[in-house]
C-alpha cells in the first residue's frame, strides 16, 4: 500500500516532444559527406547537367521506393513493383501508338497497374498467401504478360509530345524530380496525417492488436498494395518518357533497389517502422554513389560492393543503436 | 537388498528470488524411484518455478539439488537432460513437420556405412520404445498429422528413448479426453514399473488420487506439507492450498448495479463452450472463473466478434446484435483487454500516444485526416488520469512496465468511450503496487456506470473484485454465484467439475 501512495504522489511531467537523433539525421550527414567528397574529387559533379542526371536517375526508382516503404511498414513486401513499372510503361506506349490521347493512355495504364496491386491485396489478405510468394507470383505473371502483348519487342516511334516530358524542367528542376517530390509530399502527408497512414503502422506493428482495436485490416492491406502499384505505374510511365520507347524489360530488378532504399532509410522488414523521408535519403545516397562511381571512373562492380555493404551496415547500425 | 538411492531427486531448502519477489522459500521436495509425486498449489504458488529450477531453466538463489545422491547444479536444460531429466509440457515440444522417428533421434540421427541417414534403424528403435508403452503410432507419421493425445504419447516415448530417469508432467491431461487420459495413466503406471521417478503437476485434484503416491502442497512459495495420498482427501488439499487471508487489496467502493447492458443467451461454439447464459449490469463487476482451457477466453472473444460463434444470441443495451468483426463490437461500446497484452493488446514498437488513439482514431480526425495535436492531448490526458508512468507520450510501449502497459490499453478504450470492459487476466505480469492501481481504476469505471467483466485464474482476485461470478469447467457453465455464495473451496470444486 505504501508503494501505491508513493507512486501516485510522484510528480509526473509528460513530455510532448520527441527526443533522440533520428535515422534521417544520420542519412542526411552521410549524403552531405558524399556530396563534399565527390565535389572535391570531380570538377563536373556539381555542374547543372551532372546534378540533373543524378536527380533524374534517383527519381524513378525513388518513386518506386516510396510505394515499397508503405508495404514494408505494413509488415509486407512487394516484389511485383518492377513488373508493374514495366506494364504501365509498355501499355502507355501501346495506347499512344494506337492513337489514344496521351492523358487517357496514362490514366488507363495507371488503372491497369493499380489493378495488379489489388490482386496482391486480395491474395495476401483474403488468400492468406505470404506477401513474398503472392507478389513473386504477380511479378512473374505480369512480366510474362508484358512479353506476350509486346512480342518481347520494343515499342518505338512515340511522339515528341510524350518523350519530351522527361527532359522538361520546372523552374530549372527536372520534371522527373518534381514528380518524385510530389509523390513524397503526398506519401509524407498520408503517413503522418491520415487515418489510413497511421493504420499502416498499427497493422505492421501488431496485426491482431490492430484487428482487436477495430482497424479494418482488409481495407488497409488493399490500400497499401494498391498505393504501391499506383506509384509504380507513375514511375513506369515516367521511365518510358525517359527511355523514349516502350521497353518490355524496363523496371526489371527495381524491387531490390526499392527494398534497399526503404531499409537504408530505416524501415524494418518486421513491420511497424518505415520513414518516407528516410527512404528518399536512402534512394539519394544509392544514386549518388552510382553517379559518383561513374564520374570518378571507379569500376561499377566496386560501386555495387559499396552499396551492398551500405545496406547491411545501415541495418546493423540501426539494430545496435536500438539495443 | 535396499536400494542405494531411494530418492532419485532430492531438493533441499530451495529458495528463489526474482527482483522484488521471493518466489520460493526453503522448499524441500524429493521424488523416489518408481513413485508418482504430485505437486499442487494455486497459480503463483511456485510450482512452475521449482520445476524450472529442477530442469535448469532458472538458477536457484540458494539450496541444494541431488540426483541419485550426486550433488548437481544445472546451468542449462541440456545439462539437466544429460542427468536423465525429461519433461512433458502441455504444449508439446515436437518438430511438427518431421516424423515421429526423426523427433526421437533429433540431433543425433544415426548414419549408415555410406553416411546416409539410417531410417530403418531409426524406425525400428522408435517402434520398440513406443511398443513398450503400448502406443501404436507409425514411426514414419508426420507429427502434425497426429492428434494432440498421440503427440503427447510420442513425447513421452521420446523422453523414454532418451533414457530419462525422472519425468515431469506439467498439466498433461489439460487437452486430453477421458479415454486419452486413461491411456496416459496406463503409460504412467508402465513408467513406474520401469523405476522412473515422476513429478506430476495438475489442477485436477481427482487425478492425483488416481495415479499419485505422494503429494506436496505449495502455497505462496512455501511448502505446506508432503503427504501420502492415502492419508488425505480433496477437501484437505484445497484447504491447504488456499488457507490464506485475503488482504484489503481488493476492497473497492461499489455502486448498486443498474440495468442489464450485456445479455448472453445459449451461446455455443463447437467443443470449445456450450450453452452459456449470463448477463452483466451497469456498474457491476462480473467474474468468470475456470481453469486454463475451460473456455473463458473463447467466450469473450466470440462476444467481441473476434472469433465466430455457432449459435446463441447476444444483446447489448437491450438490442440483439450480431457482430461480424471486432469493429462492430467496439462501435457497440464493448472493449476487450486481452490476456496476452503483448501479442494482442498493444503495438509494442509504436508510441504510447499511437496506442492510446488506436481504437478512437475517428475522434481525432475528420474525413480521414488526423489532427495529431488533438491525439497528443488525448494521450496526455489519459496518462495523467491513470497516472501512467512514461517519460513521454512518444515513448515506445515496449519500454513500459507491465502495469503501465495495461494502463495504456485501458486508456485506449477510455478514449474510445467504451462502456462494457472485458478484462482477460488484467493483472498478469503486473506488480503488486500497480495491481492496486488497476483495481482503483475499476472503481472509477463502475462509478461511471460502466460494466466490467473480469476473467482471472487467480481466485482471490476474482473473488475479491467481483459481484457475481460465472464458473466454467471444460466449456460448460457450472454455476453463477452471488458474492454471498463465494467460497474458495466451493468455487474450486465447481471449476474442477464437481457439483
Amino acid at each position: 500500500m505504501d508503494k501505491v501512495n508513493e507512486n501516485s504522489k510522484e510528480v509526473q511531467k509528460v513530455k510532448f516532444y520527441k527526443s533522440g537523433i533520428k535515422t534521417e539525421m544520420y542519412l542526411l550527414i552521410i549524403l552531405a559527406i558524399l556530396f563534399i567528397v565527390l565535389a572535391l574529387n570531380s570538377p563536373v559533379f556539381l555542374t547543372a547537367s551532372s546534378l540533373k542526371t543524378l536527380l533524374r536517375q534517383a527519381s524513378i526508382y525513388g518513386i518506386v521506393a516510396i510505394g515499397m516503404v508503405f508495404v514494408i511498414t505494413s509488415a509486407g513486401i512487394d516484389l511485383s513493383v518492377g513488373s508493374v513499372v514495366g506494364l504501365s510503361g509498355v501499355l502507355t506506349a501501346i495506347f499512344i501508338m494506337q492513337g489514344l490521347p496521351i492523358p487517357l493512355a496514362i490514366i488507363i495504364s495507371i488503372a491497369a497497374g493499380a489493378f495488379i496491386g489489388l490482386i496482391n491485396g486480395i491474395l495476401i489478405h483474403d488468400g492468406k498467401v505470404p506477401p513474398f510468394i503472392a507478389t513473386m507470383g504477380t511479378m512473374t505473371v505480369t512480366r510474362a504478360i508484358i512479353m506476350l502483348i509486346t512480342g518481347a519487342k520494343m515499342i518505338s516511334g512515340l511522339p515528341k509530345s510524350f518523350t519530351g516530358i522527361a527532359q522538361k524542367t520546372v523552374l530549372g528542376i527536372p520534371f522527373l524530380f518534381v514528380s518524385w517530390i510530389v509523390v513524397v509530399i503526398i506519401a509524407w502527408f498520408i503517413t503522418h496525417k491520415t487515418v489510413f497512414g497511421r493504420n499502416i503502422y498499427a497493422l505492421g506493428s501488431n496485426k491482431e492488436a490492430a484487428r482487436l482495436s477495430g482497424i479494418d485490416v482488409r481495407k488497409t492491406t488493399y490500400g497499401v498494395y494498391i498505393f504501391s502499384a499506383f506509384v509504380c505505374s507513375i514511375a513506369g510511365i515516367l521511365l518510358t518518357t525517359r527511355l523514349g520507347n516502350g521497353v518490355p524489360t524496363s523496371g526489371t530488378g527495381y524491387e531490390l533497389d526499392a527494398i534497399a532504399a526503404s531499409v537504408v532509410g530505416g524501415a524494418s522488414l518486421d513491420g511497424g517502422e518505415g520513414s518516407v523521408i528516410g527512404t528518399v535519403l536512402g534512394a539519394m545516397i544509392m544514386a549518388t554513389l552510382r553517379q559518383g562511381g561513374t564520374l570518378l571512373g571507379i569500376n561499377s562492380f566496386i560501386v555495387e560492393i559499396i552499396i551492398g555493404s551500405l545496406i547491411v551496415v545501415a541495418v546493423l547500425i540501426d539494430k545496435l543503436r536500438k539495443n | 537388498m535396499p536400494l542405494k538411492y531411494e530418492n532419485i531427486v532430492e531438493m533441499k531448502n530451495i529458495t528463489k528470488e526474482f527482483p522484488g519477489v521471493k518466489a520460493l522459500t526453503d522448499v524441500d521436495l524429493d521424488v523416489r524411484k518408481g513413485e508418482v509425486h504430485a505437486l499442487v498449489g494455486e497459480n503463483g504458488a511456485g510450482k512452475s518455478t521449482i520445476i524450472k529450477i529442477l530442469m535448469g531453466v532458472y538458477t536457484k538463489t540458494s539450496g541444494q539439488i541431488f540426483i541419485e545422491g550426486e550433488k548437481v547444479d544445472f546451468k542449462s536444460p541440456l545439462q539437466a537432460q544429460r542427468y536423465g531429466l525429461g519433461a512433458v509440457y502441455q504444449d508439446v515440444n515436437l518438430a511438427q513437420h518431421l516424423s515421429v522417428a526423426e523427433n526421437f533421434f533429433m540431433g543425433k540421427l544415426p548414419k549408415t556405412k555410406l553416411g546416409f541417414v539410417d531410417y530403418k534403424y531409426m524406425c525400428d528403435e522408435t517402434k520398440k520404445v513406443l511398443d513398450s508403452i503400448e502406443v501404436y503410432v507409425n514411426p514414419k507419421s508426420i507429427i502434425k498429422t497426429l492428434s494432440v493425445a498421440q503427440q503427447e504419447m510420442v513425447s513421452i516415448g521420446k523422453i523414454l528413448h532418451q533414457k530419462s530417469k525422472i519425468v515431469i508432467f506439467d498439466e498433461p491431461t489439460a487437452l486430453l479426453t477421458n479415454d486419452e487420459t486413461e491411456q496416459l495413466f496406463r503409460i504412467i503406471k508402465l513408467l513406474k514399473e520401469k523405476d522412473v521417478g515422476i513429478l506430476y503437476i495438475s489442477h485436477r485434484l481427482e487425478e492425483i488420487f488416481q495415479v499419485c503416491d505422494r503429494v506436496t502442497v505449495l502455497k505462496d512459495g512455501f511448502k505446506v506439507d508432503t503427504l501420502d495420498v492415502n492419508d488425505t482427501n480433496e477437501d484437505d488439499l484445497i484447504n491447504m492450498m488456499v488457507g490464506r487471508s485475503v488482504e484489503n487489496m481488493y476492497e473497492i467502493e461499489r455502486i448498486v448495479p443498474g440495468d442489464i447492458v450485456l445479455g448472453v443467451k445459449n451461446l455455443s461454439s463447437g467443443k470449445t463452450f456450450q450453452d452459456i447464459n449470463f448477463n452483466v449490469k451497469k456498474g457491476e463487476i462480473f467474474g468468470m472463473y475456470g481453469l486454463v482451457g475451460s473456455g473463458r477466453t473463447e467466450i469473450v472473444r466470440s462476444i467481441f466478434g473476434a472469433d465466430s460463434k455457432e449459435s446463441g444470441t447476444i444483446t447489448v443495451k437491450g438490442q440483439e446484435v450480431d457482430f461480424k468483426s471486432p469493429k462492430d463490437a467496439i462501435n457497440a461500446g464493448i472493449a476487450l483487454l486481452p490476456e496476452n497484452r503483448k501479442d494482442e493488446g498493444l503495438a509494442l514498437i509504436l508510441s504510447v500516444s499511437t496506442n492510446i488513439n488506436m481504437a478512437s482514431i475517428e475522434n481525432i480526425s475528420s474525413k480521414g485526416i488526423i489532427d495529431n495535436k488533438k491525439g497528443y492531448k488525448v494521450a496526455g490526458d489519459f496518462i495523467d488520469i491513470l497516472k501512467t508512468r512514461t517519460p513521454s507520450i512518444h515513448q515506445r510501449v515496449q519500454n513500459l512496465s507491465g502495469g503501465n502497459q495495461q494502463k495504456v490499453v485501458i486508456s485506449k478504450w477510455l478514449a474510445k468511450g467504451s462502456d462494457i470492459f472485458i478484462f482477460d487476466e488484467p493483472t498478469v505480469g503486473v506488480d503488486v503496487g500497480a495491481k492496486r492501481e488497476i483495481y482503483k481504476i475499476f472503481e472509477e469505471l463502475i462509478k461511471q456506470e460502466k460494466a466490467i467483466i473480469v476473467i482471472s485464474s487467480y481466485l482471490p482476485e476474482v473473488m475479491g473484485l467481483t459481484d457475481r461470478m460465472l464458473i466454467m469447467h471444460e466449456g460448460k457453465q457450472m454455476a453463477i454465484l452471488d458474492k454471498s455464495e463465494f467460497s474458495e473451496e466451493y468455487i474450486l470444486k465447481l471449476a474442477s467439475g464437481f457439483k
